[in-house]
């Protein structure tokens, strides 16, 4: 009895130790999050929507880089997905016992861990450097650099997925692999590969270093991608770290404008995700 | 048609009177590599028009790896291939410049494991027609329904057609599949242990329709059930280590095998 009540204590003293370790890293995560509803919400109003960054000590909102925020995003996700999705494909369907997909894979794994400042110095030496200027563009494909290892992997990790036995059911009466993929391996892998684009997205809206380098940042309303162009992320840093108390109220605004965003995101995918699995 | 020869002399060959049939699949002398490993030993077999073939012997002996050589299913992975003659009509379809779907069109295949695409019943059956024809709305209907009445499921699901092909039973997605499989008009038909996954009910209408199948098709069937290949066979090839141990009248198999290990393996002693 006395080896089972070891054993007993044993446990009760490792679910303690799990639980004690769970409730200390959530606890930082609340605080974090009520620090950031406290501090955000109460800067939430019409205004922010509506109006442009303020000179510093007058009225304004964040509507200029909400705006840049989502048309760079916009773009970075159309240039980023097709290319992910195909590239995801080839890995997947046409090259899975290649060794070049081996070496893709590996590559893109480099890739989706690459610290994003990394990305940001490249598109700005091969883009911003060479036009002269920083501009709207520049950030959208350094956003879009980050979302190809994303879908890349998602894609392909999902197709993955789709077993063997469809594709020699398919095949068993005679369809051509490129009809496969897109009628029956995308139908199946579809949830999945959705999710991966909201979470590239989600992942991309929070990036501030890759656009320090090329976006930069534009206090001014302006559509003009080849100009610079403001973006959340980067006001926030920039309003954050200033002196100036209104600015800082924006700042924690904006933060809690793209964490709810974020989260909606996330639900989406999640809930997307789940419905892959069910049907 | 004159008598069949095997060129392998291990085989023994039980008589066969073949007045009347017609050798629609040959396979002379196949051999089968996955990598290195030669899971089939020069295998010397025919199928025949309208009659039922079945190959049985224990896990791991070949028979799936033969059966997915007539269709070359093997052709979708790296390292396995097959080395010899098989001919469907005089046709060598082991031939490189044999196009891999025309044959697959005419070679059909069931699987272990019911297998519908990921889409309604009318698709899962509609799909495959649409590959090979370009039908009116109202003839493509016609055909639909003439499948799945060939499948005998047409009764069961025809208030449903719209609903997804998974929605269905094991044993009616497996019908499904044999619709889909009619329905591009094939010319063989390969079952590949069609009804392992599904109960004694479900089974017992797979092999009513493969015995109604045969007037019109070349079938093999993969089973691991003795009884099953007694019932819906003509021919048994009974296989084992990737060796053709005999092939013959299924009745002459079960009954009087010429063969030690037939004779071991019908009456339990192993496998």
């Amino acid at each position: 009895m006395a080896l089972y009540d070891t054993r007993r204590r044993r446990n009760k003293i490792a679910m303690g130790l799990s639980l004690a370790a769970t409730l200390f890293g959530l606890a930082w995560l609340v605080l974090i999050l009520g620090v950031l509803l406290w501090e955000g919400f109460s800067g939430l109003s019409l205004a922010v929507f509506t109006q442009m960054t303020p000179p510093p000590g007058s009225a304004g909102g964040l509507l200029n880089p909400i705006m840049g925020s989502l048309i760079m995003t916009a773009i970075a996700v159309a240039i980023g997905t097709p290319l992910g999705i195909l590239a995801g494909t080839y890995m997947a369907e046409y090259g899975r016992y290649d060794k070049l997909t081996e070496v893709v894979r590996f590559i893109n794994d480099i890739l989706l861990s690459a610290p994003s400042i990394v990305i940001g110095l490249f598109i700005y030496e091969v883009m911003v450097a060479q036009m002269g200027h920083f501009s709207g563009w520049a950030g959208a494909v350094a956003l879009a650099v980050i979302v190809v290892p994303v879908v890349v992997r998602t894609t392909e990790d999902m197709l993955i997925l789709v077993p063997d036995t469809l594709r020699e059911a398919a095949a068993s009466i005679g369809l051509p692999r490129s009809l496969m993929i897109r009628k029956i391996a995308y139908r199946g892998a579809r949830a999945g590969m959705v999710t991966g684009v909201l979470l590239a997205v989600a992942r991309v809206s929070g990036e501030t270093a890759p656009l320090l380098f090329t976006a930069l940042n534009n206090q001014f309303w302006s559509l003009n991608l080849n100009a610079p162009v403001a973006s959340l992320p980067v006001v926030i840093y920039q309003f954050a770290l200033s002196p100036y108390s209104d600015w800082q109220k924006l700042a924690w605004t904006g933060a809690l404008i793209i964490t709810l965003a974020v989260l909606a995101l996330s639900i989406i995918a999640r809930t997307l995700a789940a419905q892959g699995k069910s049907s | 048609m004159s008598a069949v020869e095997f060129t392998t002399p291990s085989v023994h060959n039980a008589p066969i009177d073949v007045s009347g049939l017609v050798e629609k699949v040959s396979v002379r002398d196949l051999d089968f590599f996955y990598g290195d490993h030669r899971a089939l030993k020069s295998i010397s077999v025919p199928l025949y028009r309208e009659r039922v073939t079945a190959f049985i012997g224990p896990s791991g002996c070949g028979k799936s790896t033969l059966l997915r050589v007539l269709n070359r299913m093997y052709d979708l992975y790296p390292n396995q291939r097959a080395v010899g003659h098989v001919t469907l009509d005089d046709e060598d379809i082991l031939s490189p410049s044999q196009d891999l779907n025309m044959l697959r069109a005419k070679v059909g295949m069931v699987f272990q494991k019911p297998t519908p695409f990921p889409m309604t019943i009318y698709e899962n059956i509609a799909f495959g027609i649409r590959l090979y024809e370009k039908l009116p709305k109202a003839e493509l209907d016609d055909r639909v329904h003439e499948s799945l009445q060939r499948a005998a499921l047409w009764d069961e699901v025809k208030d449903k057609l719209g609903a997804s092909g998974l929605s269905l039973s094991g044993g009616q997605q497996q019908r499904l599949c044999i619709a889909r499989t009619v329905a591009v008009k094939p010319e063989v038909i390969l079952f590949d242990e069609p009804c392992s996954a599904l109960d004694p009910i479900s089974t017992a209408k797979i092999e009513e329709l493969i015995s109604e199948l045969k007037d019109d098709y070349t079938i093999a069937i993969v089973t691991h059930n003795m009884q099953q290949a007694a019932r819906v066979s003509d021919f048994t090839a009974f296989m084992y280590l990737g060796e053709l141990v005999e092939f013959g009248d299924t009745s002459k198999i079960f009954t009087a095998p010429d063969d030690r290990r037939t004779q071991d393996y019908i009456t339990g002693r192993f496998g």
